[in-house]
């Protein structure tokens, strides 16, 4: 399997605070790799940081072997690492299929000028667009909702919508940030089949999470940080039986204390 | 109607009309982009100012001159807009708003504009002729000049409102919602957005320029004065009160202001006090403007499809 993205010594100071110390590790071709660790394990900076959101203090990130670290989000996105939301981040007074259409920018061949008069580049972009983001609500089982404003919709498709905005963009790897919070069990388990069928059309999957029972079935590795250090990696199976991540989340026997 | 009433000084109202809404055309494309605009002003003044200047000691003809304002104004807009794009919400509009009163100061210091004294007595356009054959006649030698430049405004207006409608129902358009809508996921799904915002306000920033251009060769004079803070605010407003999500709500908005102003010119020392009460009942009744009117929305929703 070759490496598609590798975050290497990777930090980030917010002043005297140290969010992510130094860490390093590998992303392969095709799997599904979720980020792990208690609240305040710096998560979702590092996250930030290979979307380029957010600017690290030292170290790179590598898609491809180019440096992705430090540049604006749209051209990261550009390169084909697109990142979804935490919160239900929409264009809201659009309808689904909007929300879809709109996403395929990336793949455009015309430029804005083609657009404005509209040359058969560009008309030819609109019908292939259309074309897709019906193809993409009919993977994702939401062609019902396509012409309802989304605004309106509940949770569970927000996050599906979320998702789906992220594939109209074509991307080599989807950064999901937390697929499964605030889910029930059947949704969960609704979003867990759904992120394996993303893996099939080619993505790279790298997620962060709380979800535990979601995250083991669904991840071909797992990283776990705490502190802003990376303390494990592993399989599911491996992070499961690991003293130290088990420490992390439990918190260790304590002598002194009795316990 | 106006042939009958015999009153002539409606073209001058209605040329007036087409002018502001075209400069508040432009504030709407910024509102369009998620950033409310209150410094048309400036960039009307800053047309008006390039137009004297060409006209009257440079003897470029006025044809040339307009969009060369509006090219002006909207590269002016490009340098400040790279930097005060940035901000947000309350804090781009009290920017916007300093933004009138720099250009007033402006021409007021300047050795080239004048002073406080202004530019007065700038020619009317001259002919347009291209390969000989005369396109436009001299201004000078035309029996009614108001009713001229009454279609010159009205023939851009048209143009630009159509430019504006297609740009809007185009993939620009779409992106531009995107901004107001949710900046981060507009450059997550790679949109480049500071780009796109600065495009977006220089062609705003181009309208601001040309209205205040022509509007200058009207009244054949500028002053410091002639777009204040005042102005600035009427653009918003006629974007405010026409719709913020129609293309055509500047068009509406500027025309029903303007004229409103107008008819209630008999109430005498009450005009202001009636004119404000109609402003802010309408604001309160209908805050998406008044093209939300129900005897609007058939054509709007056909649009929709």
């Amino acid at each position: 399997m070759s490496t598609i993205l590798e975050i290497n010594n990777v930090t980030k100071k917010f002043g005297g605070l140290i969010a992510n110390n130094d860490i390093s590790f590998k992303v392969n071709k095709q799997e599904i790799l979720s980020v792990i660790g208690p609240n305040g394990a710096g998560k979702s900076t590092l996250f930030k940081m290979i979307s380029s959101f957010m600017k690290t203090t030292s170290g790179e990130v590598l898609f491809e072997g180019k440096r992705i670290s430090n540049l604006a989000p749209h051209i990261v996105a550009r390169m084909g690492v697109v990142r979804t939301f935490q919160e239900t981040t929409i264009f809201k007074t659009m309808t689904v299929r909007d929300n879809i259409i709109i996403s395929h920018h990336l793949r455009s061949n015309s430029n804005l000028f083609g657009f404005f008069i509209g040359s058969s580049t560009a008309r030819n972009d609109e019908r292939e667009f259309a074309r897709s983001a019906d193809e993409l609500l009919e993977f994702l089982s939401i062609t019902d909702i396509g012409n309802e404003l989304a605004s309106t919709l509940p949770q569970g498709h927000l996050r599906t919508l979320g998702i789906a905005i992220g594939l109209a963009t074509n991307p080599k790897i989807l950064l999901l940030d937390e697929p499964f919070a605030g889910m029930n069990h059947d949704e969960t388990m609704h979003m867990v089949d759904l992120v394996s069928n993303v893996r099939d059309r080619n993505v790279t999957v790298l997620l962060v999470e709380h979800d535990m029972s979601a995250v083991m079935k669904i991840s071909d590795r797992i990283v776990v940080l705490n502190f802003g250090e990376l303390i494990a990696e592993g399989t599911p199976k491996e992070i499961q039986e690991n003293k130290i991540v088990i420490e992390a989340y439990l918190g260790s026997e304590d002598d002194s204390i009795g316990l | 109607m106006i042939e009958i009433s015999g009153r002539w000084d409606y073209y001058y109202t209605l040329t007036s009309v087409a002018l502001l809404s075209i400069a508040s055309s432009g504030v709407w494309l910024t509102f369009y982009i998620g950033r409310i605009n209150i410094g048309q002003g400036a960039y009307a003044l800053a047309g008006g100012y390039v137009v004297a200047i060409l006209v009257t000691k440079y003897d470029v003809s006025f044809w040339l001159s307009v969009p060369i304002a509006g090219l002006f104004c909207s590269f002016v807009s490009m340098l400040i807009g790279a930097s005060i794009l940035r901000l947000r919400g309350v804090y781009f509009a009290m920017i916007t708003l300093v933004l009138t009163e720099v250009a007033k100061l402006t021409a007021m210091s300047l050795p080239i504009t004048n002073g406080a004294k202004g530019i007065s007595s700038i020619a009317l356009p001259g002919e347009l002729s291209i390969f000989g054959i005369i396109i436009i006649p001299d201004f000078s030698t035309l029996a009614n000049v108001k009713l001229a430049f009454y279609y010159v405004a009205v023939i851009l207006m048209i143009f630009v409102f159509a430019g504006m409608y297609r740009l809007v129902n185009s993939r620009i358009g779409h992106l531009c919602r995107s901004l107001q809508q949710n900046e981060e996921l507009a450059s997550s799904i790679g949109v480049n957005i500071t780009i796109l915002r600065i495009i977006a306000y220089s062609i705003s920033s181009f309208l601001g320029g040309i209205g205040g251009a022509i509007f200058v060769s009207i009244s054949q004079s500028v002053y410091p004065t002639t777009f204040q803070v005042a102005d600035s605010i009427n653009f918003m407003l006629n974007v405010f009160v026409g719709g913020m999500g129609y293309v055509f709500g500047p068009m509406i908005g500027t025309l029903f202001i303007y004229f409103g102003w107008d008819l209630l010119f008999t109430t005498g020392k009450y005009q202001l006090l009636i004119y404000s009460s109609i402003i802010i009942a309408l604001i309160l009744v209908l805050p998406n403007g008044l093209l939300s009117l129900r005897i609007f929305n058939k054509s709007n929703k056909r649009e929709i499809k």
